[in-house]
């Protein structure tokens, strides 16, 4: 036998490789395009939540019917990636099916599971386009899906689809050689899935099924290295991000907004509560912005999570402001996030301005009708399935309109001065402050 | 006709009297300034009274903790209340604190330890349960209340930002009422739409206001009493029944009210 379907093979894995090279690269340098944030403390917690979140699927059973088919789909892809290996190693050595003399018949068992998952996949990958494109689930069919974030989910799925019929009609189409005998095909004893769709190929002649049997295999293969690529393009890159999504998640309580350093050198100087620096101290470093108007005043981990997000929506759905017809969707503030990252990546990979092309993420992207409206209810962030934190971008954009561009909402700017002046956010004389307690002994039935 | 005089002590009088109190009660400004709010202010305070607890307010010396600042955006004037704020509470060398309002609660909690300022901090409903629990408020039950249907609208800063959903609930059920829950709540609960200075500003363009989704949630559960633990949640809640004209069959009580209802204060 020729060799070159495996100098073809070696070729096609070999360039799959080089592409996710450089497209891991890219992403990696997209996402640090974000400021340095500490997410390492506690190690074991973050741990535990990754398993928890991540690999468990814990939040994810909120809502019991999307997660079970969801959750076929999660398994079989972990599971049927296995069978990946002896794809690698059959295609690199020219061998057929290399595991199946050697596991025996616990090799048929193992095909069968993997068929049994196949089929899973194929019938919650027809489910998920029924709910998207026939039942239309508001929260997959809304405004802000339209064009690509629609045609990627609906790809994704159709992607899944044939992957799931090639495996089926690899194996079906294989057995049939198999029990007519033909050289390298072994006989596997009774699968199944693939042996009940075995009637659609039983007229063919050997040379037909020969023929179907090396398109499906070759099919799959090709499928699934073109799928990782494409995975990088897409919303489906959760499917990998999950895990260091959870990893570096918010582990403190979620009503806890991070300090600013800066602002607490410069109040405690303000109120003389601390000496000028000493000769010793390093001078802090130059003051950047305050808060966030593009991608690069956000943390590498809020720009993950925008990676990470799969636009499910779930946010949304919980989201009060969205619920009663405000612009604001927590899962815009992720898209717009990613969408303005990719944007300044492939301008600076292309040699132009980066992020001086007279474009922001607040702006252009992301409007102040869209940030005033939270309620900071952290309802996005509870409903997110892998952690992600819409409310963190939301609040660093408010700091950037109140601190650098004074441009907070007229009655916003009155309760800081009332704070101000007054103490409260209301406009009542502080010396006030006390008299309820008159009321006290007088108040009676 | 109640004889007892209450006392409100401030922590002022109390140093100058060489005492330390076993917990301030930070008042808020909901508290100390809103028409209705006060209510829950003095019913807390006489709860406070009743069961003998040594506390103190800080009067005048209050001010606003700078959570409606920081949701804001404007951290510098959070820094600057909040670093007045500790200098005063540590002036007193505040240990404990209790508060009726979630913000001040989840501010004092979480934010003032990034400034230096350490408190061990409850929200009332906490210390309620606690009282509870211990046996120093012992609920009559029956009376007004019998049997009646309640509900309680979860606030986010006491719920989801700090995952207390109990205490509340345990408090609540300490009285002689049914709790019936709305659709959301806990984890899920709907927000009343004050949240994140929500509450010094007319709401975004939309289809409706946020209050009014909520009030109809809790209308639907069929209950007289819609309890709350937030002095935020209180105005909202109230204006949507006002909305819908049911002020008259449903009220909404803080859990304070409730309490101090159910031991004739």
């Amino acid at each position: 036998m020729s060799s070159l379907p495996q100098i073809l093979f070696l070729l096609i894995l070999g360039g799959a490789g080089y592409l996710l090279y450089r497209r891991i690269s890219y992403l990696r340098q997209t996402i640090m395009l974000g400021k340095p944030a500490a997410r390492s403390d506690h190690p074991g917690e973050r741990w535990k939540t990754m398993a928890l979140v991540a690999f468990g699927q814990k939040k994810m059973f909120k809502r019991v019917g999307p997660a079970l088919l969801h959750l076929v789909i999660y398994i079989s892809f972990v599971v049927i990636n296995l069978e990946v290996l002896e794809f690698m190693i059959d295609g690199l050595a020219g061998t057929h099916r290399i595991f199946a003399p050697v596991l025996a018949g616990f090799y048929t068992v193992a095909i069968n599971i993997f068929e049994i998952l196949a089929l899973g996949v194929l019938v919650s990958c027809v489910f998920f386009l029924i709910r998207r494109n026939i039942t239309k689930v508001p929260r997959l069919s809304s405004a802000e899906l339209k064009g690509w974030p629609q045609l990627d989910a609906n790809l994704i799925l159709w992607i899944e689809i044939l992957l799931m019929l090639a495996i089926l009609t690899m194996n079906a189409t294989d057995q049939l050689l198999a029990y007519r005998g033909v050289a390298q095909y072994i006989p596997l004893g009774g699968l199944w899935i693939s042996g009940s769709i075995q009637w659609v190929f039983e007229g063919m002649s050997d040379n037909a099924l020969l023929f179907w049997e090396r398109f499906a295999w070759w099919f799959h293969i090709i499928g699934i290295l073109a799928f990782a690529v494409y995975v990088t393009y897409s919303k489906h890159l959760h499917i990998f991000l999950a895990f260091p999504n959870t990893w570096y998640a918010n582990l403190e309580p979620k009503g806890k907004m991070p300090n600013m350093e800066v602002v607490t050198r410069e109040v405690q100087l303000m109120l003389g509560l601390q000496a000028a620096p000493a000769g010793n101290e390093p001078e802090p470093a130059e003051v950047g912005r305050f808060g966030a108007k593009d991608v690069n005043d956000l943390s590498w981990v809020n720009i993950m999570n925008a990676f990470s997000c799969t636009e499910c929506g779930r946010c949304t759905a919980e989201c009060p402001a969205n619920i009663t017809g405000k612009k604001l969707s927590p899962r815009k503030i992720m898209m717009d996030t990613r969408d303005r990252a990719e944007e300044v990546s492939q301008n600076i990979k292309a040699g132009k301005k980066g992020l001086d092309d007279g474009k922001s993420l607040l702006g252009d992207y992301i409007s102040q009708e869209e940030i005033n409206a939270c309620t900071s209810c952290n309802a996005c962030v509870e409903a997110c399935p892998i952690n992600i934190d819409p409310l963190a971008i939301i609040l660093e954009m408010r700091r950037y309109t109140a601190m650098e561009e004074s441009g907070s909402p007229a009655q916003w700017n009155a309760m800081f001065q009332n704070v101000e002046t007054s103490f409260a956010p209301w406009k009542f004389a502080p010396s006030d402050r006390f008299n309820w307690a008159s009321e006290i002994n007088k108040e009676e039935k | 006709m109640n004889n007892t005089t209450y006392q409100v002590p401030t922590m002022a009088e109390k140093a100058a009297a060489g005492e330390s109190p076993e917990v301030l009660f930070w008042v808020g400004c909901a508290g100390s300034f809103d028409e209705r709010y006060k209510a829950v202010t003095l019913a807390f305070v006489k709860i406070l009274n009743k069961v003998g607890v040594n506390f103190a307010v800080l009067g005048e010396e209050e001010t606003c903790t700078g959570d409606p600042a920081r949701r804001a955006g404007n951290e510098f004037l959070f820094q600057m209340q909040a670093m007045s704020n500790i200098q005063v509470l540590d002036g007193y060398q505040v240990k404990k604190i209790v508060t009726a309002c979630p913000h001040c609660f989840n501010t004092l909690k979480n934010e003032y330890p990034q400034l230096g300022g350490n408190y061990e901090v409850m929200h009332h409903s906490q210390f309620l349960q606690g009282m509870i629990n211990e046996g120093k408020i012992v609920l009559k039950g029956g009376g007004d209340f019998k049997g009646k249907k309640i509900t309680f609208h979860d606030s986010c800063f006491l719920g989801r930002a700090n995952n207390v959903y109990e205490a509340p609930r345990e408090v609540i059920k300490a009285l002689d009422l049914e709790l019936v829950e709305m659709k959301r709540c806990r984890s899920k609960g709907l927000c009343c739409g004050a949240g994140g200075a929500q509450m010094f500003k007319e709401p975004e363009k939309g289809k409706k206001d946020i209050n009014i989704e909520r009030t109809e949630e809790a209308l639907q559960t069929g209950a007289q009493t819609v309890a709350v633990g937030c002095p935020f949640c209180l105005t909202m809640m109230a204006d949507g029944i006002k909305n819908k004209e049911k002020e008259k069959e449903v009220h909404v009580l803080d859990l304070a009210e409730l309490i101090a209802k159910d031991q004739g204060l």
